[in-house]
């Protein structure tokens, strides 16, 4: 979709440009153009093109996401100890000051990339598309995106990535998906970490927690794990990075991509919408599906 | 979140457009916003006049027409209003809805000041 070629005139709105429509001119004599574009459009085709990166090397990208300290890296660094002789993986670090996160990574072995944010709350398609610069994809199977530790912008930016994982540490308390609906709304995963904490938190119910995700009309899976005493969660973590790796290359190799399930940048790849249930349109039907809204 | 950076992008689309129509200045800026978006309105309204300055658009209204959240039950097939973090039916109850509406996040419409 572009401003320039008119790729987004489609039967639906072809109305709104011709006759009467909204090229019309207003009574102040105006020329009222009809636009209806999002307003993260650069960023989406960014993530677009990321993502045909990620394809064309066929690797799987996950951006995990969760408030600060929530063991995002803990979780990376047993991942890939546990993984180490099954499968090839590297990590792009989102962080606002130092390089500890991506030497905790790089001390396992793998290669990992730090994008020092400064002070911006989030990472953006552009900023991974940079870091990927820095990266051999050829022979990884998994990248994670490791953003930046924040419930809130991070939610809004497609970076080109496959899944959402989010990540709830049972010390945060479990209203967070209530208290940050857009983030847990697209979360393709949600983790309740640090599962080794929970005899001493009454105050967390992660039936309760599960419950603020339903809310959301958001179907994802919900596993309750400790990285530290790497319970049956834990492996549960390992086998849905398994079968989601599988599922994306049996996509790829029908030429379809995977995107998150409320990704807005749409894939390059076949433009599927591989989403488990819910929330499904895409960019094109955004625009139409809300003209009755004018 | 990054309101004034979804102001700075909101400009470099309006100011393709003005060279695309030729137009001297723009009037006015419609966008459309739903809650679920994760974008404020009013840090949006803070934010314009900043981005704006100096560009085509500088003395362009901006207007916000807010998105109801309404949500459609894949269980019962009612559509009904929702709230931000309870996406539930409004007729049964149930949580597996599909939004219909209130994530816009959209420019929607310019006014554009044309030399004719």
């Amino acid at each position: 979709m572009c401003d320039t070629c008119g790729c987004n005139i489609t039967p639906g709105n072809r109305h709104l440009i011709e006759g009467d429509g909204a090229l019309a001119t207003t009574k102040e004599g105006h020329a009222a153009v009809e636009v209806l574009e999002g307003l993260l459009s650069a960023n989406d085709h960014q993530a677009a093109h990321n993502r045909q990166h990620f394809d064309s090397h066929k690797v799987l990208a996950i951006n995990l996401m969760s408030s600060p300290g929530a063991g995002k890296t803990a979780l990376l660094e047993r991942t890939i100890e546990a993984l180490a002789s099954e499968l090839t993986i590297a990590v792009v670090e989102g962080d606002l000051e130092t390089e500890n996160d991506a030497e905790r990574i790089r001390a396992k072995g793998v290669p990992a990339v730090q994008i020092a944010t400064g002070s911006a709350c989030h990472l953006d398609a552009h900023m991974v598309h940079d870091a990927l610069h820095q990266l051999q994809l050829d022979g990884l199977d998994l990248l994670f995106i490791e953003n930046v530790g924040n419930l809130v912008c991070p939610a809004s930016f497609d970076l080109g990535h496959h899944r959402n994982v989010t990540l709830l540490s049972v010390t945060e308390g479990d209203d967070k998906p209530a208290k940050y609906p857009v983030m847990f709304r697209g979360s393709d995963l949600v983790l309740i970490t640090k599962e080794d904490l929970l005899p001493y938190l009454e105050e967390f119910s992660v039936a309760r927690a599960e419950g603020c995700v339903r809310a959301l009309a958001n179907p994802a899976p919900i596993l309750t794990l400790s990285s530290k005493s790497q319970n049956d969660g834990f492996k549960q973590w390992l086998d849905w990075l398994r079968s989601e790796l599988a599922h994306y290359q049996r996509h790829l190799q029908a030429g379809q991509t995977l995107s998150p399930r409320l990704a807005k940048g749409g894939s390059v790849v076949g433009h599927t919408h591989d989403h488990h249930a819910g929330h499904t349109h895409g960019h094109h039907d955004h625009h139409l599906g809300h003209h009755h809204h004018d | 979140m990054h309101e004034l950076s979804l102001c700075q992008g909101i400009i470099s689309q309006v100011e393709a457009l003005a060279a695309q129509h030729d137009a001297t200045g723009v009037a006015l800026i419609k966008l459309r916003i739903g809650p679920l978006s994760g974008a404020e309105p009013q840090l949006l309204l803070n934010a314009f006049p900043i981005a704006a300055a100096g560009t085509v658009a500088e003395h362009a209204e901006l207007t916000i027409d807010p998105q109801p959240i309404r949500v459609l039950c894949s269980v019962c097939g009612a559509e009904s209003e929702a709230s931000i973090n309870r996406l539930l039916c409004g007729e049964c109850g149930d949580w597996r809805t599909r939004l219909i509406s209130g994530d816009e996040l959209l420019l929607a419409s310019v006014e554009l000041i044309t030399g004719s």
